[in-house]
């Protein structure tokens, strides 16, 4: 063995399909060992999600079988079943359960559901579009550019879009924001580790100035409204807000889905994702909007829940990899689940005490966000 | 597509200074054409023009005849390849994956077909066959532009644009990868390929370019352009440029003094650990 494969012989054999005098070696290797390699993969691909699945629908029936009176399992799942008109299973006992389950738990559960992946899929399209595992909304000041912008609407009880308002507003202020990291943190085609934190630092700061003077104009029910919701708490969620947070989420995860193949080529970097054909202005474009758009159905409806977007898209990479074809789909079952757990963990944690989640997943997301930039440091070779 | 590409009165101005001016270059399918030249004259700047990275202040760039403004970015991948001269990977994917991101310009089409195929085969004319299941970021610069390399001979371009390829390799491999770009060349595609060694230019070029300070000095084939006196020129270096076995070899001119003693490079070579 010299040098590289003759470039003739490589080339005939290519072009013969493997039917030359190396086609006996190659006949053997490929394909029976390919079809296996790829079943493979699809059923690794169809048992993460096919597991990540029936965690988020195991934690939701935990979640709801869990409050101030307790039912058992099999009478949410009777419940459900016969809503959805199978005649299966027993219904609730207690007198108050049908009404507490169909008007308080599981538009809380479900809520809790759409904020978890929206936000999980949020962080793995700007992790894509920065090319840096380290972005995510609430680290590089998204989350709060939200934030600040439906404290105002808060504020000045301003209602131009009915239901939508507080919505729209954070959908706005999100997409200001992520424009503003997108523009001050990319430099020569990429973003490095301490540039993109110390953004996050300085948009944090103006930020949560423009929340301590909404705060300084606010009277006192919309002063400890938005006290309470920069908490981050999914308390007293309606349906008529999962009216509105399901759609937009489900339009997010399903464009991002779309946009995961060229995600992994944007791993190139932009120049050589161009000369692969992507149209890197255009996609990155589209991300930000994405990344925009999900993050304020989060902020809007259960105020700023920091970490979901890097916890879980990170936990997913150690698992299935960097391809964001597994990645984002995966990220957003994963986020469903790990926030429904943790929702659960706040309406539990202290007996008749209701956490703000927000409170949990930056309890839990900090320290983590430390060790992964300990580790950037360590690697620096990659993105620092 | 063929890949036919003229440049024509090229200048590049970045801010305020006058990178390329007025460079005339064409190239044809089936010919490898190196650019040479020291340090700063501008062959990154002109390879980033041809491919369409870089809007040139003045002139224009056509392959096939139409500008490449006129190109979207996916039909513009499937006529041109370009290998970069630094290799970068924000995540964590396996050498399999990134040699199949050069399929990606064929995603949807009837090409896609033979993607497993056309993989393999770039992955063994580049010799990384061993090398798929490793992870990207953990292979050494030389796997890594050689890996990169099968990414753009995956991508099936009719028009190859590379940015020293060889500047990472060892002799073996960059041999390897100027003999695969021949054979490309050979198969009708056309290659620009920046090179610092001018013995590998004047072994593997069709013709060869010469930049010096952002213009074209001299461009014919290696014969008529790798001259001592041309060269010694254009580098600020006395170079001599003998011939053995049937090629030309430049080799730059050294004092006496800059050389080590012969005993010492022997001794250092047996031993990794020499005594001091």
């Amino acid at each position: 063995m010299t040098t590289l494969t003759p470039p003739t012989a490589g080339r005939s054999g290519d072009r013969s399909g493997g039917s030359g005098q190396d086609g006996p070696t190659s006949g053997a290797g490929t394909p029976g060992g390919r079809p296996r390699a790829v079943a493979r993969a699809l059923v690794s691909r169809v048992g993460l999600l096919g597991g990540l699945l029936l965690l988020l629908l195991g934690a939701g029936l935990a979640s709801a079988a869990v409050g101030q009176f307790p039912i058992p399992p099999s009478e949410v799942l009777g419940s459900v079943l016969h809503r959805l008109g199978l005649d299966l299973g027993p219904l609730p006992t207690h007198p108050q359960a049908e009404n507490s389950l169909w008007n308080v738990r599981f538009p809380r559960v479900v809520m809790t559901a759409v904020v978890g992946a929206a936000l999980a899929t949020a962080g793995a399209l700007m992790q894509g579009v920065f090319g840096n595992p380290l972005a995510e909304p609430s680290v590089v000041g998204v989350s709060a550019g939200a934030a600040v912008a439906a404290a105002a609407v808060i504020v000045f009880s301003l209602d131009f879009l009915g239901p939508w308002t507080i919505a729209a507003c954070a959908f706005a202020g999100g997409l200001v924001t992520t424009l503003l990291v997108y523009v001050m943190a990319r430099d020569n085609g990429r973003t490095e580790v301490v540039t993109l934190v110390l953004t996050g630092i300085a948009i944090n700061a103006v930020a949560n100035a423009g929340l301590a003077f909404l705060l300084f104009l606010a009277d006192t029910s919309s002063r400890e409204e938005i006290v309470f919701w920069t908490l981050g708490s999914f308390n007293g969620s309606r349906w008529a807000e999962v009216q509105v947070a399901l759609p937009i989420a489900a339009v997010g995860v399903g464009l991002s889905l779309l946009l995961a193949r060229q995600l992994d080529l944007l791993a190139l970097g932009d120049r050589a994702a161009r000369h692969v054909g992507v149209d890197v202005e255009r996609l990155r474009l589209v991300c930000i909007g994405l990344v925009a758009l999900l993050t304020a159905v989060g902020v809007a409806f259960c105020g700023v829940i920091a970490f979901v977007g890097l916890v879980v898209p990170h936990l997913i990479r150690l698992v299935a990899g960097p391809g964001h074809r597994l990645l984002v789909p995966a990220s957003a079952l994963a986020g469903a689940a790990l926030l429904v757990l943790a929702d659960l963990w706040a309406r539990t944690a202290i007996t008749s005490a209701d956490l703000p989640i927000g409170m949990l997943t930056s309890l839990i997301g900090g320290p983590f966000f430390f060790w992964l930039l300990r580790r950037a440091r360590r690697t620096a070779g990659g993105w620092a | 597509m063929s890949g036919r590409l003229e440049a024509r009165g090229l200048g590049v101005r970045i801010d305020g200074a006058r990178i390329l001016d007025g460079v005339d270059l064409d190239v044809a399918p089936g010919e490898l054409v190196a650019l040479v030249g020291p340090n700063g004259a501008g062959k990154s700047t002109l390879l980033a023009a041809l491919a369409g990275d870089l809007e040139p202040t003045e002139g224009t760039v056509t392959l096939d005849g139409r500008g490449l403004r006129a190109y979207r970015a996916r039909e513009l991948a499937r006529v041109r390849g370009v290998l970069l001269q630094q290799q970068r990977l924000a995540f964590g994917f396996r050498a399999r994956e990134v040699v199949a991101m050069g399929r990606a310009p064929w995603h949807g089409t009837d090409a896609e077909d033979r993607d497993a195929e056309v993989v393999a085969a770039a992955t063994s004319r580049t010799d990384v066959a061993h090398l798929v299941d490793r992870l990207f970021p953990t292979l050494s610069g030389g796997e890594q532009a050689r890996v990169s390399f099968a990414r753009v001979l995956a991508q099936e371009p009719r028009l190859l644009l590379l940015d020293e390829p060889t500047a990472a390799l060892d002799l073996q491999h960059q041999e390897g990868v100027l003999a695969v770009a021949r054979a490309e060349a050979a198969d009708g595609a056309a290659v620009v390929v920046v090179l610092h060694d001018l013995s590998l230019a004047a072994a593997y070029a069709d013709r060869v370019c010469v930049l010096a300070d952002g213009r074209v000095r001299a461009v014919g084939t290696p014969r008529e352009v790798l001259r001592a006196d041309l060269l010694g020129d254009v580098y600020r270096h006395p170079v001599d440029v003998v011939e053995h076995g049937g090629h030309l070899v430049v080799i730059p001119v050294r004092s006496p003094r800059a050389s080590p003693r012969t005993s010492t490079v022997t001794e250092s070579e047996e031993d990794p650990c020499p005594a001091v």
